[in-house]
């Protein structure tokens, strides 16, 4: 049996992948327990606890929130440090995947990857754990592409300016913010949401990660070599 | 299917303990001084990229929250304060000293006669919750005029008539927040009287902050250089208490 390898992920990717899972892990845990402070959530510019909430929690148990015992002041610490991380980590790779070319090789989406044949067939060949395709196994198919544009154009950009649009000192200096997203309970919502989406993209890439050989993934992200399945 | 699951496990794992592990790294001085530098940081931050007066957003009476929510202190409920509000705070005082050339002490009907600025503006509790309400009161900057601010004063701080489990609360803000247009000592919400709840006679407004910067039951406005021989030494009341940031401006 003979195994080819190939370099898969720019030093900046696999940089960016890692810091970038940290913060994420650290974010949910610490926005779960800066939730629980006041676990309703509203539409609209106000909202406290005479106001039509559209969703409540009890509190998130210890083991999903950072810290583990009720403490805001601590949360807030380390969601404020961590925001800062993901905010300018993501423009830093942005920045350099446009510069080496990453996004426009690996997550440009061709028009003929989104004609609903090629669509069905590749969640046909999801569902039967067949995720590279033999002529080009280094190629992202288009659920990847299309996932990873989802997250990285849409998801974290929006979980950053509704984290923006909560801080009263910068409504003062962006207000245009706010009225974008209809208000601050309502960026806090879409927060959520945002958040929300990240968590669920965070478990089904962990998922897929194990099922596609998560020795193999996981060294491909560390050291850039990618062993071609087979 | 058992190597699957066991890294699945080594996977799920390795996430669950960063969230364990986040605890422990917590209780190290290095990560604390780290932690609590991104209150610095996001201080710095909005400093440069916020005009010095640039305002907070201003609301249409339609847009007021129905019911204004309170929270803290609900009533001081010492003898000396029921005294004052069964007189109607009719001989409530606000004495301004510290860093000034003039120290005053003006009583209520001195600080409702004096110019008001009215602003309906958010309230945005560190917890989450956010109320629209309606303010009027003087500037705090000219009360500060009155008085002479000193060059040396680099905060006011704001001595209230509650305390929580014994201790006084209070607050303080820098002179960037000070002189703020917004920043006003609020007699009135929603064009009544300030009520018991919301902080009677007098709360402190500070618009692009949180709402435990609000100080409420005002009595003493000090100017000093450094708010370290103050309380705690912390700048406030749950910043000595639990550890909240001094600059609440997220």
């Amino acid at each position: 049996m003979t195994t080819r390898s190939i370099h898969r992920h720019a030093l900046a990717t696999r940089l960016w992948h890692w810091v970038n899972a940290v913060a994420v892990i650290i974010l949910i845990g610490s926005g779960l327990m800066i939730l629980n402070a006041h676990p309703r959530l509203y539409w609209g510019r106000y909202g406290a606890n005479f106001d039509h909430a559209w969703l409540t929690f009890d509190r998130f148990p210890g083991w999903v929130t950072i810290p583990q015992t009720y403490n805001l002041a601590l949360a807030r610490n380390w969601h404020l440090s961590f925001a800062l991380v993901l905010g300018f980590g993501l423009l830093a790779y942005m920045i350099a995947s446009l510069l080496n070319r990453h996004f426009q090789r690996d997550l440009r989406i061709r028009k003929d990857e989104l004609s609903r044949r090629h669509v069905v067939a590749d969640i046909r060949a999801h569902l039967a754990f067949r995720f590279h395709d033999p002529e080009a196994p280094g190629d992202y198919n288009v659920l990847q592409k299309l996932s990873y544009v989802l997250v990285i154009f849409g998801l974290l950009p929006l979980v950053i300016a509704t984290g923006i649009a909560m801080s009263p000192g910068l409504n003062a200096a962006f207000p245009w913010v706010l009225e974008i997203l209809g208000g601050r309970q309502s960026a806090r919502s879409i927060h959520f949401l945002a958040a929300s989406g990240i968590t669920l993209f965070v478990i089904v890439h962990l998922v897929l990660v194990i099922l596609a050989g998560a020795l193999n993934e996981v060294r491909s992200m560390i050291t850039g070599r990618w062993r071609v399945p087979e | 299917m058992s190597r699957l699951l066991s890294r699945r496990s080594a996977l799920v794992v390795g996430a669950g303990g960063l969230v364990a592990a986040c605890d422990r790294v917590a209780q190290l001085p290095a990560a604390q001084t780290l932690l609590g530098g991104a209150e610095d940081a996001h201080r710095t931050l909005q400093r440069t990229i916020t005009a010095r007066d640039a305002l907070a957003v201003e609301y249409r009476p339609e847009q007021r929250s129905p019911i204004f929510r309170a929270n803290g202190t609900n009533n001081p409920n010492t003898a000396d304060y029921n005294a004052h509000a069964a007189n109607r705070f009719a001989d409530w005082r606000v004495v301004v000293d510290g860093l000034v050339a003039r120290p005053l002490s003006l009583r209520l009907d001195q600080i409702r006669s004096m110019p008001s600025r009215q602003q309906i503006t958010r309230h945005d509790c560190v917890e989450g919750w956010s109320a629209i309400g309606k303010w009027t009161g003087p500037r705090l900057s000219r009360l500060l005029e009155l008085a002479g601010l000193l060059a040396e004063a680099r905060y006011l701080v704001f001595h209230c008539a509650d305390a929580i489990g014994g201790r006084p609360y209070y607050e303080s803000i820098d002179l960037i927040d000070a002189f703020h247009p917004q920043t006003i000592l609020a007699w009135a919400l929603n064009d009544r009287l300030l009520g018991v709840p919301n902080g009677a006679p007098l709360r402190l407004r500070v618009e692009r902050q949180l709402g435990y910067k609000h100080a409420k039951y005002v009595q003493r406005i000090e100017a000093v250089a450094s708010l370290g021989g103050i309380a705690g030494g912390k700048g406030g009341f749950w910043e000595d208490v639990a550890g909240y940031d001094w600059y609440a401006g997220i």
